[in-house]
């Protein structure tokens, strides 16, 4: 049979296809991030890089090995959840702090769930949000981007002793002379003194933010290409950012003075990073298409609602946690029609 | 819970130890939710607490197995709370007069007492039908296994949210505190990794006992 058609049954699959190698190829889409990150915030954003997939790797091989799972780390899902926590943490934000965040998202979040496959929601958000109720304060503290001595000196409050308060950064941030630092991220501007940071600086990523967060275009450009190796369904982050311009444009419209413009709502913040590489993992997301598009627009109109009218100047964690919590019932409604089974015989048979 | 017999239980240390670790009314039976996640932000919440619980507890479940006999079976759980709110009355006022400190910081959930369920389910499944000695002792074991429980939450929660122990600042003013761990969520949070303690406990307990039964097995 060397010419010959082969014939066999469904499912046809052209390429070999694994757990790993999609894991594998998301961290690749997740690498030229992570460096623009260490690119602009210098050796401190490394470090937490470091430290929370290092911690996240540690707590997955501690909980699967108890559990009786065996070793479920070469899988490298969980390197994707230690990159995309510290990809949306702070720069600056305390090592152990990071830790603690690891050690809930992967232990809280994911493993006591049963593992990859069975968490209800995006592990790197739970240790997020978790660190964001614990400590809210150094979790809402900036540095500046692109400080001089970014590569040989770290910021003074990563290497904070454990279980100590942050080592205050203003004194430093002071010592730097940059004249156009003041002290928030885009958002946070925008949300309290009402003044929009330049689209192209926040386009491009030449802003403070989190440190992962500061570049749409890198973020947009490797999202794409994890789309077109189809490691992701492109329905959740397209219907994410259409629905952050759907609230966003109306009240745009009506007062151009107190509410952004809609380019800069999904340039800013954490939207960007969120829609492509958080809303969309694969196990907490509806699994039918119309689901997967109604889970999208629902994280960006809510994401948009909590910027806008909550008293965080950042809402899109809380939005796909809450996207991830209602997914199952949207999977639910939106089951689709068996083929040969009209509405009303579908109904009847419910009903009996 | 397994139910218990009509007949009338004799006075043994088991009476007492029950409610304390085997039948402990929140981490084995899951009884008395409310307080447990809303007043134990604190040690002293918590201790004073338990306390007050305690007392109903105890006060009710004597007069319940006193009046067992004469209670008549269809009004009963009303009778039984008629009793369990007299003492709660006692208790608030009690603690008003003690401490208005702590009487506003537990609030609400002083005279939600009597809405608790480990006490109106001592009486109901104990107390209704025991001699007035073993329900007394009984029902000191059950008080204090919930008190016991309330400080677990309520020491971790103020440590880690606080730094505090009682009031006293256990370690440097550089101390980091957990906020989440005096909000709502972490009492949740706490609850969590107790309960997730006493199941391992007890699954490793039955897994021993299973392997010994096999040894056993084996041997003959």
């Amino acid at each position: 049979m060397a010419k010959g058609i082969e014939i066999r049954t469904s499912p046809h699959l052209k390429r070999v296809m694994s757990v790993e190698r999609i894991m594998r190829t998301v961290v690749l889409a997740l690498l030229p991030i992570c460096a623009f990150a260490v690119y602009q915030f210098g050796l401190s954003a490394l470090l937490l890089l470091l430290t929370t997939t290092g911690v996240s790797i540690l707590t997955e091989w501690f909980f699967s090995r108890r559990s009786g799972q065996g070793n479920t780390v070469s899988n490298w899902s969980v390197v994707i959840t230690g990159l995309l926590l510290g990809l949306t943490l702070p720069p600056g934000f305390p090592l152990w702090m990071a830790a603690v965040a690891a050690f809930v998202g992967v232990g809280l979040g994911k493993s006591l769930f049963g593992g990859l496959g069975y968490n209800v929601m995006n592990p790197a958000l739970v240790g997020r949000a978790f660190v964001q109720a614990a400590f809210p304060v150094a979790i809402t503290t900036w540095t500046p981007a692109f400080a001089p001595g970014r590569f040989g000196e770290l910021i003074p409050s990563t290497l904070t002793l454990p279980f100590m308060q942050p080592i205050p950064v203003d004194a430093w941030v002071a010592g730097l002379n940059m004249d156009a630092w003041t002290g928030a991220t885009p958002l946070a501007i925008q949300k309290f003194q009402h003044i929009e940071t330049p689209i192209a600086d926040v386009f491009s990523g030449m802003v403070a933010g989190s440190a992962g967060e500061t570049s749409a275009i890198l973020i947009l450009i490797c999202g794409l290409w994890l789309a077109w190796q189809k490691m992701l369904d492109i329905r959740i982050p397209l219907s994410v950012l259409a629905g952050a311009v759907m609230v966003a444009l109306p009240l745009w419209l009506m007062d151009s003075a107190t509410y952004p413009s809609p380019w800069f709502v999904l340039c800013s913040g954490g939207l960007m990073l969120a829609a492509w590489f958080m809303a969309s993992d694969m196990v907490a997301s509806p699994v039918t298409a119309r689901g997967a598009i109604l889970y999208g627009l629902f994280i960006g109109a809510l994401t948009v609602v909590i910027r806008l009218f909550g008293g965080l100047s950042e809402g899109v964690m809380y939005a796909v946690l809450l996207g991830n919590a209602v997914g199952p019932l949207i999977s639910s409604w939106t089951q689709p029609r068996v083929y040969g089974v009209t509405r009303k015989s579908a109904d009847k048979r419910d009903a009996a | 819970m397994a139910e218990l017999p009509n007949t009338q239980e004799t006075l043994t240390p088991d009476t007492f130890l029950r409610g304390l670790w085997e039948e402990n009314p929140v981490f084995v039976m899951l009884l008395g939710m409310c307080p447990v996640l809303a007043v134990t932000s604190t040690t002293m919440n918590a201790l004073a607490m338990g306390l007050a619980t305690t007392f109903v507890l105890v006060c009710s479940s004597l007069l319940v197995s006193l009046l067992r006999n004469w209670i008549p079976k269809q009004v009963r759980i009303a009778s039984y709370i008629v009793i369990i709110a007299t003492f709660v009355t006692i208790v608030d006022y009690s603690i008003q007069a003690i401490s208005l400190e702590l009487y506003a910081a537990l609030g609400a959930f002083i005279q939600l007492i009597v809405a608790n369920c480990v006490i109106l389910g001592r009486a109901e499944a104990y107390a209704s039908k025991q001699r007035l000695t073993t329900t007394f002792v009984n029902s000191l074991g059950m008080g204090a296994g919930f008190t016991l429980a309330l400080l677990a939450l309520g020491t971790v929660r103020e440590i880690l949210g606080n730094g505090t122990i009682l009031g006293i600042h256990l370690f440097s003013p550089d101390f980091q505190p957990w906020v989440v761990m005096i909000l709502p969520p972490g009492g949740f949070f706490v609850l969590g990794a107790w309960l997730l303690l006493f199941n391992w406990l007890r699954l490793r307990k039955e897994r021993k006992q299973a392997e010994q039964i096999g040894v056993t097995a084996h041997a003959r």
